[in-house]
């Protein structure tokens, strides 16, 4: 068995993680359109949106529904019942990032809302009790 | 009919009462590369896990027009989770970290909020845990060891597993199967445990 201490390698440095290897071809063929091309190019949402935050209809959204288009009205079609941004990734077969600038935007023009405890750091005693009965009760 | 006129959509059509949307926690299951994260997350979580492809982009923001379209992307990063509903208005996702060590810097991301984290071991590949293990304890993130004994086979304790490791006295080291529903949920309750007795310090 080794031990942590042991020097194992050479020390990890963020950022410098080697060559990040270019595979447009498997891209172009995942996604019809360049992600970022919906976005208009934008990598960053307005609003913080954490990767587990639970996004749900408006009643603006609601009313929106026969409005919006392409990837805006997939997702505002998506979320009832309620999902998080991690889901409507998977299920919209979309990068993560794509998927937070569009849910940011519409969280913005008040189509959609979002739950989430991320922005106010870790869950508080009673959220993790609220967990904790919960696993025990399963 | 493959599709339907807009105009059938009724804007005041009766709803139900929406009851508030459920508010989700997190926990990142952490480990080596064919340790059983998924494994884990798949034993307990309500749907088969889903995968979550991060983008890692160049971008050149805003220099001309093309930019616009000619976004390049340059490699995908894959996680996989579940969910386990925690009564009407809780949701407990289990996020398993990207496995490829070099996508450490996706890990803020995916720890932000978090409850903690359980690392996976494999005694046999010991070693494979350390940066994980750094990482948490660096960051200051609850985090419990789990090792996986999935092939029945104890090599080590938990003893010689804590000594060589050399995580905190307060740290739980837990044996675990991943592919049982029971005893991933050991491993879950023993982060939430000790979790509330850090956030109680």
């Amino acid at each position: 068995m080794r031990f942590r201490d042991e020097p194992l390698r050479a020390p990890r440095v963020r950022g410098a993680e080697g060559p990040v290897t270019s595979d447009d071809a498997a891209d172009a063929a995942r996604f019809r359109i360049r992600p970022y091309a919906i976005t208009g190019g934008r990598t960053r949402a307005r609003t913080d949106v954490p990767i587990e935050a639970i996004v749900y209809r408006t009643p603006a959204g609601e009313g929106s529904l026969g409005r919006l288009t392409l990837e805006r009205a997939q997702i505002v079609g998506l979320v009832s019942p309620p999902q998080s941004v991690a889901e409507l990734s998977a299920h919209l077969k979309l990068p993560l990032g794509v998927i937070r600038v569009v849910v940011g935007d519409l969280v913005e023009e008040g189509l959609l809302g979002m739950n989430s405890q991320s922005a106010t750091g870790r869950p508080d005693l009673r959220l993790l009790e609220r967990v904790l009965d919960g696993l025990q009760a399963l | 009919m493959a599709f339907k006129p807009s105009d059938t959509v009724a804007p005041y059509e009766a709803e139900p009462p929406a009851r508030p949307a459920p508010m989700p926690v997190k926990i990142v299951v952490a480990g080596g590369f064919a340790v059983g994260k998924t494994t884990f997350v798949g034993s307990i979580s309500e749907i088969a896990p889903l995968t979550t492809e991060a983008a890692l982009t160049k971008v050149s923001e805003g220099v001309d027009d093309t930019s616009k379209v000619s976004t390049k992307t340059s490699t995908t990063v894959a996680m996989d989770f579940g969910r386990l509903s925690l009564g009407d208005d809780l949701i407990l996702y289990l996020f398993g970290t990207p496995g490829q060590d070099r996508f450490w810097f996706m890990w803020d991301d995916l720890v932000r909020g978090a409850i903690g984290a359980v690392v996976l071991i494999d005694t046999r590949r010991l070693e494979d845990c350390f940066p994980a293990v750094d990482y948490f304890e660096e960051k200051r993130i609850p985090f419990v060891v789990a090792m996986n004994c999935f092939d029945g086979e104890v090599t080590h304790s938990p003893t010689d597993v804590r000594e060589a490791l050399a995580v905190s006295p307060d740290t739980p080291v837990v044996m675990c199967d991943a592919r049982d529903r029971a005893s991933t949920k050991l491993a879950l309750l023993e982060l939430v445990q000790h979790a509330l007795v850090r956030a109680n310090g």
